[in-house]
């Protein structure tokens, strides 16, 4: 059995426990900032370290390779020129079509990049947190994309660091709609696929939906939080669920959320 | 023990949570994170008194979730019911063996996210449960059972380059002197 100290110690550890448990969750959030912050040099020290590899890695780099890039580099230059003036035309194109109908005008993403500089240490859920905070324009819910499509959302905002709950993570729902079909569903996340984190479940069908594998997913705006049309995976298979009610769809992530280096966070 | 030695298992365990959240290797090859407090704990048990151990668990738990998608303080309990057993009955522990060591430190590294996982579920949260999970506790338990005695060894050398050690006390009594020659 337990002796005396042993019990004043349990009693102590309890009462802590239980008093930081029960604190309001704005007092929490900021708690939990501030003991965050305690990491905020070792994340600054960490990332000059890699700067500094980075940079010296590219000095010892062969000028025949550097040529080669710079080449590789020009020629995508042009291709990508020659498509932004296609897509210019296009835009306004829509946008005339758009005046004419009287719709709303879309408005510019205004992206900010961010770099990952850690990984939710527990296993149960799948949050990164970004180097970017209040300080940069971030605020709570903002979405996150990289060039692949839909990262996740931000979930808490530092000064200068910020968590983001990525896609797959029961804390982010996202209600997205089939590009072919127009069928819309949410994003839940599976644990039926070990060690691929990359698939997730889309639930809530029609069970009628004309689903094939392969057809892409994207996210339908109706949730409030992301805009329409950011791209989230491809179906891989479907099945019917809730005697034959809905049907549910698995998608795999057009994003590789375990590489995720660099981000973009979409500021309101 | 001095405070030194709790200073640098406090260090330690803010060191080892910074890994954790920054070193994504063993994460990318098994598809699991692994969890070293529980092993520290088991360290810190069999080696120092209630409050490092009171200390550890609140300052870990709270480092491990802040930097985590955790409720703020779920760590806390866990990591301080192992130490407080462990610190409990340590007379009964073979501590210097390495196969201990390495046992107990298997068994607090299956306990510690077992019992995290049953007060996150009693502060009505969701977290990401399922097959895959008995892969990730398998990995932990292994992972926290080999780190066990580097520790050990680990606290053992800083031990012996940063503190002072305690003289034995010898047999020899000044009034117990035998006196030789005439006087």
């Amino acid at each position: 059995m337990l002796r005396r100290p042993h019990y004043i110690a349990l009693g102590i550890v309890v009462v802590v426990t239980v008093a930081i448990l029960k604190l309001p969750s704005r007092t929490a959030a900021r708690v939990k900032l501030a003991v965050s912050a305690l990491y905020l040099p070792l994340f600054g020290a960490s990332d000059s370290t890699q700067k500094a590899v980075e940079k010296a890695g590219n000095t010892v780099l062969p000028k025949k390779e550097l040529t080669a890039q710079i080449d590789q580099l020009q020629r995508e230059n042009q291709q990508l020129r020659l498509r932004a003036a296609q897509l210019e035309g296009l835009a306004h194109e829509n946008a005339r079509f758009r005046s004419l109908l009287q719709l709303p005008k879309l408005v510019d993403w205004n992206l900010k990049p961010a770099r990952v500089v850690a990984r939710d240490p527990a296993n149960w859920w799948r949050t990164v947190r970004i180097d970017r905070g209040s300080r940069d324009g971030v605020v709570t819910n903002a979405p996150v994309l990289n060039l692949d499509g839909l990262v996740g959302r931000v979930s808490e905002v530092g000064f200068t660091h910020s968590q983001v709950v990525l896609v797959g993570d029961p804390n982010c729902r996202v209600s997205v709609l089939v590009e072919e079909t127009r069928e819309h569903g949410i994003i839940e996340p599976t644990t039926s696929t070990p060690l691929d984190s990359t698939i997730v479940e889309v639930g809530y069908l029609s069970r009628n939906a004309k689903l094939a594998p392969g057809q892409r997913v994207i996210t339908s705006s109706y949730g409030g939080i992301f805009p329409k049309g950011i791209v989230v995976g491809h179906i891989v298979d479907y099945h019917s669920v809730d005697f034959g009610l809905y049907t549910q769809a698995r998608i795999k992530l057009s994003v590789n959320m375990n590489a995720l280096e660099e981000v973009f966070v979409k500021l309101p | 023990m001095t405070s030194l030695h709790t200073a640098l298992i406090l260090a330690t365990a803010f060191l080892i949570v910074f890994a954790e959240a920054t070193f994504g290797g063993v994460r990318r090859l098994f598809g699991a994170q692994v969890e070293l407090l529980p092993s520290l704990m088991i360290y810190t048990g069999l080696s120092t008194g209630l409050p490092t151990i009171a200390l550890l668990a609140i300052c870990g738990g709270l480092w491990l979730d802040a930097l985590s998608a955790n409720p703020l303080g779920v760590t806390i309990l866990p990591l301080f019911v192992v130490g407080l057993v462990v610190q409990r009955y340590r007379g009964l522990i073979l501590r210097d063996q390495r196969f201990a060591q390495m046992i107990i430190g298997g068994c607090a590294s299956g306990a510690v996210p077992l019992m995290t996982l049953i007060v996150l579920l009693n502060t009505h949260r969701q977290p990401l449960v399922g097959w895959i999970s008995i892969w990730q506790w398998v990995l932990m338990i292994l992972a926290g059972g080999l780190m066990t005695p580097v520790w050990f060894r680990l606290f053992g050398w800083l031990t012996d380059k940063f503190m002072y050690r305690s003289l034995g006390e010898t047999s020899f009594r000044p009034d117990r002197e035998i006196k030789r020659g005439r006087d």
